[in-house]
């Protein structure tokens, strides 16, 4: 099915910064389907805390600059929610007074998709081959829940994990507080929010918690630190890149018929 | 009513210290989204209905001056006054002298938030009316000294306790009352009240032009008194409550039980196209209708601001909002708290007055999700914030800051180079726990949050190693 397909990976700058193991696990499954995958170097930041602290201007040139790396792309695939909103959803908007550009971008839009998206909406993958031996629970990110209705399919690919024990999040879809800026600008409301969440993830019982996004996830992850929580926050790619090397050990192990 | 918007930080930081606003803030939160959510799942069909109501209130707004006309038109035709007021003292001087030419001394009201925009009850008691509000949560608040927290919930941060504590001390009853005795207390007391009352004030959920009607909706029974029983009747309104056709609203009274309280239907809906008429036996015997400008015309200029003014305020924004949820109505600091008040507050009172608002939300988007009339609330908070940037109003530190960043942005070398500067000097940080030390966002953030240390190899370095035929350019 993804025989010939190409991609061209955006490794958003808090993966690059602070989570390569994201990039490198997002690489490890796309290319156990056969995508053949592209890291143009040039690419920095989708522009977005420009744009979300109100200086168009400036996410503009970032945008700007983010068509000139990925303009010819077959696929843009990024790990990141939040950074692929920022192109699908605002991009176009910025440039909505010259028509030949806000035509580039809604053709980039069009190619750019968060990781677990193409996955699943590209690839067409419902059933991931590989197993799990952790209790998990999955938090729906913002931008990918609202912004690009990325609801069932991450939790099919947890589901279909060999010894997959998905534990269900109370209050799932509610926001951790994190947001960008918000997170500093108005950190006791944020830290209210957080306090919530992490309330819920506790309740759920799981070993680890799993989302589409690196932000979302390194607020948690603060926070579940803080308190001096036992449960690991990890990537969707992380987890399903560790399901294939779960399957591949279990293999060996296995007797030869 | 005055504006303290600008306060937002410190009202909200207060607001979170205040354990018992939390708990009732989370338990009536709690049930307004359970009983919605029970109310949408109801009907399979629900989101092709906010598609129409979007259709609908896009349309009724577009058509605004044109939709005016016509209701003036055909109220008047029966009867009616309508007055135009720019802002909110000519509504008030326009209301006082109404009620002046009809010698009216005991005014009571319903339930009505545009009122409080303009602080009509302070106007009103201060030129020696007596004025009351009839509905149960406002009553409450009246005899407190407050203001409302919540668009449809005045009292929602008030406890049974505070309840029975007040009416002991206004009204002299048992301390200990409970909540369907207090109800009684309140009831007698504001029959008595109705029944005296020679003026009566509401505002309105919607105005029809086709057929010049009033239309208010409510549970207690409270708005159908005030305008029934006294000799007249005034409807502050708000001139994008407007709507062209009478079937219109069909869909949107729907929309708004279902998305305000859950409710298939409230108890009453009134349908107010006239004053008494010669063969009815109730009603009052003039009806006036003031329109309050007060910003909603500036809104209507902005294009990308003007959907707004679709809001029927359900108050579905607020009950579904995290933030609300944390800090309470009164944070907001003035009329209308939650996303929708982030939005319409900077416009009627001036964004240098209210510029923290649309900066305090992290943009989940729940507000957008449950909004019945579709207001993209985040797109235009994000549109706030670009006016307030374009306006001059952010620090020199956060303009300097957006400077440097886009010039990294757009420039993949200087990019580089900054990553692989900042990497190790993060780690030290992170390390050895200077975030606190150093002060500003980093020490903001470490409060309740850890900071990530940075795993060994970047991504560009293992990439380089994994491949070499993945730079595309460079």
């Amino acid at each position: 099915m993804s025989e010939g397909k190409r991609a061209r990976i955006f490794i958003t700058c808090l993966v690059d910064f602070l989570f390569p193991s994201v990039g490198r696990a997002m690489v490890k499954v796309l290319r156990h389907y056969g995508v053949e995958l592209e890291f143009p170097s040039g690419q920095t930041c989708c522009g977005q805390p420009a744009f979300n602290a109100g200086f168009q201007g400036q996410a503009r040139e970032v945008a700007l600059h983010f068509l000139d790396v990925f303009e010819d792309s077959e696929a843009v695939v990024s790990p990141s929610g939040s950074c692929v909103a920022m192109v699908k959803e605002y991009y176009p908007g910025l440039f909505s007074e010259d028509e030949e550009l806000k035509s580039r971008f809604d053709k980039l839009a069009s190619r750019t998709w968060e990781f677990s998206q193409y996955l699943t909406e590209v690839l067409g993958v419902s059933d991931f081959p590989g197993s799990s031996s952790e209790s998990l629970t999955w938090h729906d990110c913002c931008h990918s829940l609202r912004g690009l209705g990325i609801e069932e399919g991450p939790r099919k690919l947890l589901h279909s994990l060999e010894g997959a024990d998905l534990r269900e999040l109370e209050d799932s879809r509610e926001c951790c507080g994190f947001g960008g800026l918000f997170s500093v600008k108005f950190d006791e409301i944020s830290s209210q929010m957080l306090k919530n969440k992490l309330a819920c993830i506790e309740k759920s019982g799981a070993d680890c918690l799993v989302a589409t996004d690196c932000s979302c996830l390194m607020h948690m992850a603060g926070g579940l630190e803080k308190t001096g929580s036992g449960i690991r926050t990890r990537h969707l790619a992380e987890v399903l890149a560790g399901a294939l090397d779960e399957k591949a050990a279990g293999l060996q192990q296995e007797p030869a018929p | 009513m005055k504006v303290r918007s600008d306060q937002f930080s410190r009202l909200s930081s207060e607001a979170l210290q205040d354990e018992f606003l939390r708990e009732a803030l989370a338990r009536a939160n709690a049930s307004f989204q359970d009983a919605r959510g029970d109310a949408v799942d109801s009907m399979p069909d629900w989101e092709a209905l906010r598609q129409q109501a979007h259709e609908i209130k896009n349309r009724a707004i577009e058509n605004l001056p044109e939709a005016l006309d016509a209701f003036e038109k055909n109220i008047c035709s029966r009867g009616g006054e309508v007055h135009y007021c720019e802002d909110g003292a000519a509504a008030r001087d326009t209301i006082l002298s109404i009620i002046r030419s009809h010698d009216g001394s005991s005014v009571t009201k319903s339930k009505s938030m545009v009122t409080e925009e303009i602080a009509l009850n302070d106007h009103l008691e201060a030129a020696g009316l007596s004025v009351l509000e009839g509905d149960l949560g406002e009553y409450i608040i009246q005899l407190a000294g407050e203001h409302p927290s919540h668009i449809i919930a005045p009292a929602i941060h008030k406890s049974r306790e505070e309840v029975a504590e007040l009416f002991h001390e206004h009204l002299g009853s048992d301390p200990k009352a409970d909540i369907p005795e207090l109800t009684r207390v309140a009831q007698r007391t504001l029959r008595e009240a109705f029944l005296g009352a020679d003026i009566g004030i509401s505002g309105a959920n919607f105005v029809v032009s086709e057929t010049g009607t009033i239309v208010l909706v409510e549970n207690e029974g409270n708005i159908r008194m005030s305008t029934t029983i006294p000799r007249v009747h005034i409807a502050l309104v708000g001139i994008e409550k407007v709507v062209p056709r009478l079937e219109d609203l069909a869909l949107l009274l729907r929309l708004l039980c279902r998305s305000a309280t859950g409710q298939r239907v409230t108890s009453y809906i009134s349908f107010i196209s006239s004053a008494r008429t010669p063969a009815e036996g109730d009603g009052p015997e003039k009806i006036y209708v003031v329109f309050l400008d007060a910003g909603r015309s500036r809104l209507w200029a902005d294009p990308g601001q003007r959907a707004a003014l679709n809001c029927i305020r359900c108050g579905a924004c607020l009950n579904f909002c995290p933030v609300y949820g944390s800090v309470g109505g009164h944070s907001y600091g003035w009329v209308y708290p939650g996303p929708i008040g982030s939005v319409i507050t900077p416009h009627f009172v001036g964004i240098e007055k209210a510029s923290q608002l649309p900066q305090a939300s992290s943009l989940c988007g729940r507000c957008a999700e449950v909004c019945p009339v579709k207001i993209p609330l985040p797109d235009m908070l994000l549109g706030l914030r670009a006016k307030a940037v374009e306006a001059g109003s952010a620090g020199i530190v956060e303009r300097f800051s957006m400077r440097v960043f886009s010039l990294l942005g757009r420039s993949p070398r200087l990019w580089r180079f900054a990553l692989a500067c900042g990497r190790p000097v993060y780690k030290l940080v992170a390390r050895a726990g200077l975030a606190s030390v150093l002060g500003g966002p980093l020490r903001r953030w470490n409060r309740s949050r850890g900071l990530p240390l940075p795993q060994k190899q970047g991504f560009r370095s293992w990439w380089r190693a994994e491949t070499k035929k993945g730079d595309v350019d460079d």
